[in-house]
């Protein structure tokens, strides 16, 4: 058991901080959200969403690993995801995260900071509702840190949701936030 | 059926860029076949009666040298975590990842057999028999190695255990394979059990792979 008695309400565009020690089960809490994983008890609900989709096919999900093929160019990559996941916008995407220059390097030659910002372009290539985010802040330099500020902001305010683990304070003032593994 | 392009696609696109899993598999393939009259000697009858044979057991183990991968890198980067939760349903998915499998390895090798047959003395009236049922066959052993694959996709050394749990599908493609292929007949009822094999590999095997897939995801 990772953890039990969880319990949160997320409103339209409110963002919520997950916080806790390693292993306090926070990117575990961020799977069941997107639907990777079986609660063993309770129920993730979300409200005025397609009923169609399930919570993980309106929702991005940026775990620490990063979906990028090495032998693929950048441009390559994202287009492979907007193509997969239903039509994207490349230019927003590539501009989200100052990829313009890095368009036609093979995702190889990228440095850790910008292997993720070329991970977490996916959040602008097309819209979702939910965003989990799973320390999305690891190895990105300030300016890369306020544009990822600016993406998460723009979310919220057309109505986003937004789960963010983290360790380092966010620039945003989390409307929810939710300690894992407190007590022990 | 864009986006299982899309997929497709990809995956080719990996397959030329990094060349690894083919190359492997069609270098073991031809390995196989050169050293073969070298180990049995210069008996050209002996040679003809076995080729079929020889071939097929060539194909069967290149695609299952190739299996492992399949799934494995996607798994390991997250990017099967992502494909989860897209909008095509995880059977297709797993579907259009064994068709570029099938479009990297199996086909290739199906279609090169037959000349390679030159080299171990296969009769030239079973060239075309011979291709025809490899193209067919070599659909039914890339599912299933991509069965096999997700099955062990989070297993470190993976491998071993792919080989013994396809091993037992792997017989009757062998047995009905050779069978279609040692006749001149082009269209016998070896060869339609070996379609029906694809057939049902292709229902079946997508199912029974992304349950695989979502068990180890959860």
């Amino acid at each position: 058991m990772v953890f039990t008695d969880v319990n949160f309400t997320l409103g339209s565009g409110q963002l919520l901080e997950l916080r806790g020690p390693n292993g306090a089960g926070k990117s575990s809490l961020l799977r069941l959200v997107a639907g990777l994983g079986d609660p063993a008890t309770g129920l993730i609900t979300l409200t005025g969403g397609s009923a169609e989709l399930t919570i993980g096919q309106q929702a991005h999900y940026a775990a620490h690993q990063e979906a990028i093929k090495p032998p693929l160019t950048v441009i390559e990559n994202l287009k492979f995801w907007g193509d997969f996941l239903g039509g994207g916008d490349l230019a927003a995407a590539l501009a989200a995260f100052d990829l313009d220059g890095l368009a036609d390097y093979p995702a190889a030659l990228l440095s850790a900071g910008q292997r993720r910002r070329l991970s977490l372009s996916r959040l602008a290539l097309l819209p979702r509702l939910v965003w989990l985010l799973d320390e999305p802040t690891l190895g990105l330099d300030a300016a890369s840190l306020d544009r990822l500020m600016k993406l998460v902001r723009g979310h919220l305010s057309v109505g986003g949701l937004a789960l963010v683990a983290t360790h380092s304070a966010l620039a945003l003032s989390a409307d929810v936030t939710l300690m894992l593994g407190a007590s022990s | 059926m864009k986006l299982l392009w899309a997929l497709i696609r990809r995956d080719l696109m990996l397959a030329t860029r990094q060349g690894g899993g083919v190359g492997t598999a069609i270098g073991f393939f031809v390995t196989v076949i050169v050293l073969l009259p070298l180990g049995l000697g210069p008996d050209q009858t002996l040679l003809q009666r076995i080729a079929p044979g020889a071939l097929w057991i060539a194909l069967l183990l290149s695609v299952l040298l190739s299996a492992e991968r399949i799934f494995q890198s996607d798994y390991e980067d997250g990017s099967l975590d992502a494909m989860a939760l897209g909008v095509v349903p995880l059977e297709l998915a797993v579907l259009a990842k064994a068709a570029a499998h099938w479009l990297t390895t199996a086909l290739p090798l199906a279609l090169a057999a037959p000349f390679f047959g030159f080299l171990i003395n296969l009769d030239p009236q079973a060239i075309l028999p011979l291709g025809l049922a490899m193209i067919i066959g070599s659909v039914a052993l890339s599912l299933l190695a991509a069965l096999g694959a997700a099955i062990t996709v989070a297993l470190r050394r993976g491998g071993l255990l792919v080989s013994l749990l396809i091993l037992p599908f792997y017989v009757p493609c062998l047995i009905f394979g050779v069978a279609a292929s040692s006749i001149s007949d082009l269209v016998t009822p070896s060869l339609l059990m070996l379609a029906a094999l694809a057939l049902a590999g292709l229902v079946l095997i997508p199912i029974a792979a992304a349950a695989a897939l979502r068990a180890y995801l959860k």
